[in-house]
């Protein structure tokens, strides 16, 4: 599952997509992120099976353009640490 | 309704109803979903995965009261008493805060069972557009989701977004579909939040347009702001809309001319598609538990 | 030589007139429906007041929002070149602004020299604006200009969780009928606001000196949020280039390099 954490708003799209079909529920992302945006918990989307994935928190779902926005340097390269810390590939954001 | 609530231009109709065709004594899994929402609260009670009763109504003050005082609507003159429901699900914005709930479980699983149940196993893409939230779901044949995202930071786009319209231009936001069907469609309002699309109708107020010019311009930007959030999922048919703006035929219209896709006709109140999702998982758990 | 630079923002339109650097005038009024007219009528006002008519003009240097709907202006400049060149005239030191308008917020990076090396902008959005502090005091129903006082008087940091103007607004209804304080929603109308514009601001770095100009300057309760944000203070112009003067006196700066030839 294409799991589609943020918002958009008159200034833009802000996603991070978790693919939960990739994530294994290591916690490394979580470690990762110095913002503390991620947390890994049992699949809310699928009530039925009991597996865990990584998830953007509650608390920063309705700001992640500003929560990230520190990873994001206006000028310079990014190096998003939630993505290289993931393994097999299953964060991506959307700005 | 009193006299005084006439002003209030968001205000929507309350329903209930009982399956005159379904006899809760008889059925071996009563179970219950509860969606509280920021604006609605709907109930629905399902006698092995038939709807039996719903009540949909406004949500109060808190959620627990809301949850309570729906179900007590929905069971009003059905004989069944709460505690013969096995398993209820409370899910929505107050999923947490359902007292008689065994479990709460996000309103995205929730809406894409509930969608499937409501239209049919054909169904793999659903735009739920809340009071206060807008999902898109993609879900597989048996109603799970294969993919989603929501927006429940900003109000555009939202059912919030359209309240605002109907109080700014004091039309009853029953009418706000109807009255935005016009002849020759306007520009679209050009920006997304709605406090600034707010200054912009008043600018075109202003300048002598007519309330259903506005309301067809603000239709049409919803719309298209809608569509620009599916585009990142990708719309595959069939596509159902759920959730209150399901109602207004100016959004919904205009979403399917953009997309050129039908959404099909809902046979039920498609505000019940997270109540009724949340009914099933309650008889679906019920079910996993007496396997084990 | 005398010059003007005007700014038509978004809620008002301002206009300084300089002459050999000096400042001869000040005026703003309300960005009306008509921005050309509004235009006209702060530029007006502005003659009046350093005694002299349009024909000592020399040159009209126009930034904001509405720039291009002026039609007399000689020449537009973009508002975030018009606040650095205003900035680093006032406070040559400056190597950070942050310029919060009514409906955008910008941060730039100037260098020593006051050159423009980077910026970020927030627009569209009224959240980041200061549309979010307005709508504010409406559903609180206290006067903008008195919100700063009043958050400086609160005693305790309420969270407020809405991201989204129209959102907060229903918020901030729902905490005063829990008899929340006023004092202390505002506080939290302010952090919640310095908070967005200090992680936009940390996109381009932030390096001191640190300004703060545009109309949102003047609210001491949110020089006082970012303040606890940022963990030092800020330079903030004062009379007669106030915080929402600094983009017109920056282009009235600009039409002044344009007829010196530079």
């Amino acid at each position: 599952m294409k799991a589609n954490y943020g918002y958009k708003d008159g200034s833009g799209e802000f996603y991070i997509t978790i693919d939960t079909e990739l994530c294994d529920g290591c916690t490394r992302c979580v470690e990762a992120c110095p913002e503390k945006v991620l947390e890994v918990v049992e699949n809310e989307l699928d009530p039925l099976a009991e597996e865990l994935v990584a998830r953007v928190t509650d608390e920063h779902r309705k700001k992640i353009k500003y929560s990230c926005a520190p990873c994001k340097p206006t000028t310079g390269p990014i190096n998003l640490p939630c993505v290289q810390s993931c393994e097999p590939g299953a964060i991506s954001h959307s700005w | 309704m009193a006299n005084s609530e006439s002003k209030e231009y968001w205000r929507w109709t309350e329903s209930r109803w009982t399956n005159p065709d379904l006899d809760w004594k008889n059925g071996e899994i009563i179970s219950a979903g509860v969606d509280v929402g920021s604006v609605s609260t709907q109930s629905v009670v399902m006698v092995d995965g038939e709807i039996y009763c719903y009540a949909n109504m406004r949500t109060g003050s808190d959620s627990p009261d809301s949850a309570n005082k729906s179900m007590k609507w929905a069971l009003d003159g059905t004989e069944l008493p709460l505690d013969n429901i096995e398993y209820a699900v409370g899910t929505g914005y107050g999923r947490v805060n359902v007292p008689f709930a065994k479990r709460a479980i996000t309103e995205i699983a929730c809406h894409a069972r509930g969608a499937n149940f409501m239209y049919g196993p054909t169904i793999r893409t659903v735009l739920d557009m809340g009071g206060q939230d807008c999902k898109a779901i993609r879900c597989d044949h048996r109603g799970k989701v294969t993919a989603f995202l929501m927006n429940d930071k900003c109000a555009a786009g939202t059912g919030r977004g359209m309240e605002v319209f109907a109080d700014l231009l004091q039309v009853h936001i029953n009418e706000v579909g109807q009255m935005s069907l016009v002849d020759e469609e306007p520009e679209p309002v050009s920006s997304t939040c709605v406090v600034f699309a707010k200054s912009e109708a008043v600018a075109l107020l202003r300048k002598g347009w007519s309330k259903d010019n506005v309301l067809a311009a603000y239709c049409g930007a919803m719309a298209h702001r809608v569509v620009t959030l599916l585009e990142r999922l990708g719309v595959e048919d069939d596509f159902a809309i759920t959730g209150g703006i399901a109602k207004n035929i100016g959004v919904v219209s205009r979403i399917e001319k953009e997309l050129k896709v039908t959404a099909p006709e809902p046979s039920i109140d498609p505000q019940l598609a997270g109540a009724i999702g949340g009914a099933l998982f309650g008889k679906a758990l019920v079910e996993k538990a007496s396997k084990k | 030589m005398t010059v003007i630079g005007i700014d038509l923002g978004a809620k008002n339109t301002k206009v300084v007139i300089l002459r050999s650097s000096e400042i001869l005038a000040t005026s703003s009024v309300l960005s009306g429906f008509d921005q050309q007219s509004s235009a006209e009528e702060a530029v007006n006002e502005a003659l009046n007041k350093a005694k002299i008519t349009r024909e000592d003009i020399k040159h009209i240097t126009a930034t904001g929002a509405g720039m291009d709907a002026i039609t007399f202006a000689n020449d537009t400049v973009t508002e975030i070149s018009a606040s650095a060149r205003g900035i680093s005239k006032v406070f040559p030191s400056v190597r950070t602004v942050i310029d919060i308008g009514a409906e955008e917020g910008r941060a730039i990076r100037l260098n020593e020299n006051g050159k423009i090396i980077d910026f970020g902008i927030n627009e569209k959005c009224a959240a980041g604006a200061g549309a979010f502090t307005e709508a504010m005091a409406r559903a609180l129903e206290v006067e903008l200009e008195k919100m700063g006082e009043m958050s400086l008087k609160s005693t305790k940091a309420v969270p407020m969780n809405a991201q989204c103007t129209i959102f907060a607004e229903s918020e901030v209804v729902s905490l005063i009928h829990q008899n929340t304080p006023r004092e202390d929603i505002i506080r939290a109308v302010h952090d919640a606001i310095a908070d967005r514009i200090t992680s936009m601001t940390r996109r381009v770095g932030i390096e001191k000196d640190v300004a703060l100009v545009g109309g949102v300057a003047n609210n001491i309760g949110f020089v006082d949020s970012m303040k606890r944000n940022l963990g030092f203070d800020l330079l903030i112009p004062k009379d007669p280039i106030v915080p929402e003067f600094i983009s017109a006196y920056g282009a009235a700066l600009v039409a002044q390099d344009t007829m010196n030839g530079g």
